[in-house]
């Protein structure tokens, strides 16, 4: 329980007195090195692509909306036409892309941060 | 509002509700007595700021992202959503999409970096390798302002669905209405902070869902489970054909409106990952991991409640003539009570009765839930950003840091009644979409510049704030939403010169163009150490580990 606190930091994050607080200069001895740029172009080689695929394919589907209502409106069985199947499959992909990513951070992402994370809270 | 009496349908559920009053109003009672008692709980267990801001930081991935989805489903998506559906079919579905869809952006973007490098608010990690006082004020005023549209959508929503069950008609008992919300989510906020404000958002969101899932079962059960035969029916009931079922219906009738609908699809997808009242639910958990695993119970909470949306506005439009849907609320924002009452049975039956009663128990709740997280949001920023940051520059006490929260809490709560009072016959929708588009303008390119873009600056980040946040709010001031529009705030009066109602289309692009001009214009050298920390943090969570209890 904190009273009288000291005051905090200037900024906003770091202030736990839990492991050693490397210094900048390590922060950027480690942002140079060939692990990290690893752990960086893994991480942005999936999910920026990725980001570009699922807004360009939510504004296609806000298009085809807007433009073209004749091939929205065409009915697939029953009342069931393109508009909902498409719709619909926004929600699948969604929730698709929530787990391949998912799947790629746990996989990939995790272990190479977590490694870092405790060489430099490790040593600092 | 005074049409309302004169709706025959209205007044057989104004009947139904007055002989079940005392049961409409001893669950919304036991609904405040219950998130009360959360309320105390919590407030004893809230002695740090941590425990204040981030609810300790302790609460698990499931936890957060059932309190995130509590959050996030507010009475625009529940009310607002269904009701578009019924009165416009498939171009009511569109909003829901919109909405889900943006949750990718949180997850794949912006909620692993923001647990890892920044605290309490937004403004640190805007601020975080820029200079602070500026930039924490553009931030906090930012947070601000988008939390209040987005409260004042809220509190119009309470007017609306109160007058409806208690039939409380008159201007005094509305304003009595959004007052009794207002002090509830100061107290909910003054005394339980954020730990008391995740509860109640959690208790919340079961209940809706709990709410929605069987209204959806007992519409189902209608049509024998059959997908197909619900849309025919609503087709055929709502007097439009075939177009009801696709898109156009709103948004389709000129170019204008084309374009109106592409510019809110923007803003609704980019828009949720800089809402300051979901990004400050990611500082609730102590690792990125928990904060991934939040996002994805998120997004399938999220994701089965809009496809019971569906449900439920094709049902309402399948149950319910459009006449009945318009009467009590011409943006058919009470189509999900109304249809609650005629699938338990109809005005006249108990059953009937009772759920509405519990529909809208729920919606109120809802209500209540999202206006206490957005207080938490604008009260957390003014006191850590603006307080503690750039008033007292840093050297504020913990102590004095958690008063200045308490009482900016008090004062926004204030100030949201004021303003909820004078709003209550706004157009809900409208408020609702353009706290998304200002979010979008002046928060997003903000947030993905200061995570992933090295030479971005102070004089950038200013740029895309100011730019994001003025662009916005002036298109939406001169646009059919204000003035000269069928629905607008002011009649009479027409000062419109911007023609669509979403202002995003522009304001987006504007801010992330004056992101990147500000950038490399500015005479100022990118802070390179400071970005190494930044990056470095955001992707492996050096120095989170111990955002733990005092």
């Amino acid at each position: 329980m904190a009273t009288e606190a000291p005051p905090p930091p200037r900024e906003g994050a770091g202030t736990d007195s839990g492991p050693a607080r490397p210094t900048t200069e390590e922060f950027v001895e480690v942002q140079r090195s060939e692990e990290f740029g690893e752990l960086r172009r893994t991480y942005r080689s999936f999910a920026f692509p990725l980001t570009v695929a699922f807004i360009t394919w939510y504004l296609l589907y806000v298009l085809l909306s807007n433009y073209a209502g004749g091939f929205m409106g065409t009915r697939l069985f029953g009342n069931i036409n393109v508009a909902l199947v498409l719709g619909l499959g926004q929600f699948a992909t969604t929730f698709l892309i929530a787990w391949l990513y998912s799947r790629h951070a746990a996989l990939r992402l995790d272990p190479k941060g977590e490694a870092i994370k405790a060489r430099m809270e490790g040593d600092a | 509002m005074s049409s309302l009496a004169t709706a025959p349908a209205l007044l057989a559920a104004g009947n139904a509700t007055a002989e079940h009053r005392p049961l409409i109003i001893g669950l919304f009672g036991a609904f405040v007595v219950a998130t009360l008692a959360i309320t105390v709980w919590a407030g004893r267990q809230t002695r740090s700021a941590a425990d204040f801001y981030a609810g300790g930081g302790q609460f698990t991935g499931f936890q957060n992202g059932l309190a995130i989805s509590g959050d996030y489903m507010s009475a625009a998506s529940f009310l607002g959503i269904s009701g578009a559906i019924a009165l416009y079919g498939y171009d009511g579905f569109l909003y829901s999409i919109g909405f889900l869809v943006a949750w990718l952006v949180a997850l794949l973007l912006v909620a692993e970096p923001l647990r890892n490098s920044g605290r309490f608010t937004m403004g640190d990690v805007l601020a975080y390798r820029m200079r602070q006082r500026p930039v924490r004020t553009a931030a906090g005023t930012s947070t601000i302002v988008v939390s209040i549209f987005y409260l004042l959508a809220q509190m119009a929503g309470a007017g609306v669905l109160v007058s409806l069950l208690l039939g409380i008609t008159s201007d005094g008992g509305k304003v009595a209405i959004v007052a009794l919300v207002g002090v509830l989510m100061i107290v909910y906020v003054t005394i339980g902070g954020m730990k008391g404000t995740t509860w109640v958002q959690m208790v919340k969101a079961v209940l809706l869902i709990a709410g929605t899932l069987l209204i959806t079962f007992l519409i189902l059960l209608k049509f024998d489970f059959n997908l197909s035969d619900l849309l025919g029916a609503a087709a055929t009931h709502s007097g439009k054909g075939d177009a009801f079922l696709e898109p156009g219906l709103k948004y389709g009738l000129t170019e204008t409106s084309k374009l109106d609908f592409l510019s809110l699809g923007i803003a609704l997808v980019l828009g949720t990952a800089g809402l300051p009242h979901i990004l400050i639910r990611f500082y609730t958990v102590p690792t990125a991991k928990a904060a991934r695993k939040s996002v994805n119970w998120a997004i399938g909470i999220i994701g089965a409640f809009y496809l019971m949306t569906i449900v439920l506005g094709f049902g309402a439009a399948a149950l319910l003539s459009p006449e009945t849907i318009t009467s009590s609320n011409k943006a058919g924002n009470t189509a999900a009570p109304l249809t609650a009452l005629e699938v338990g049975g109809g005005a006249d039956s108990t059953a009937g009765a009772i759920l509405l009663a519990v529909i809208s128990a729920v919606a109120f709740a809802t209500i209540l839930a999202v206006v206490a997280g957005l207080t938490l949001a604008s009260s957390s920023s003014f006191a850590h950003d603006i307080y503690a940051n750039v008033i007292k520059r840093g050297k504020a006490t913990e102590k004095q840091e958690m008063r200045a929260a308490r009482w900016s809490t008090v004062f926004i709560g204030i100030v949201s009644i004021a303003l909820g009072a004078l709003a209550r016959d706004l157009n809900v929708a409208g408020l609702v979409a353009l706290a998304f588009a200002v979010a979008a303008s002046a928060n997003l390119p903000t947030i993905l510049y200061s995570l992933f873009w090295k030479r971005f600056t102070t004089q950038g980040a200013l740029w895309s704030i100011y730019g994001g946040l003025v662009s916005s709010v002036v298109l939406v001031l001169f646009s059919p939403v204000v003035s000269g529009g069928p629905a607008s705030m002011f009649k009479g009066v027409d000062f419109h010169w911007f023609p669509l109602e979403n202002p995003g289309l522009v304001s987006i692009p504007l801010g992330f163009l004056l992101g990147w001009l500000g950038s490399i214009l500015s005479k100022e050298e990118p802070d390179a150490g400071k970005y190494a920390e930044l990056e470095v943090k955001s992707l492996t969570g050096i120095g989170t580990a111990a955002a733990v209890k005092h």
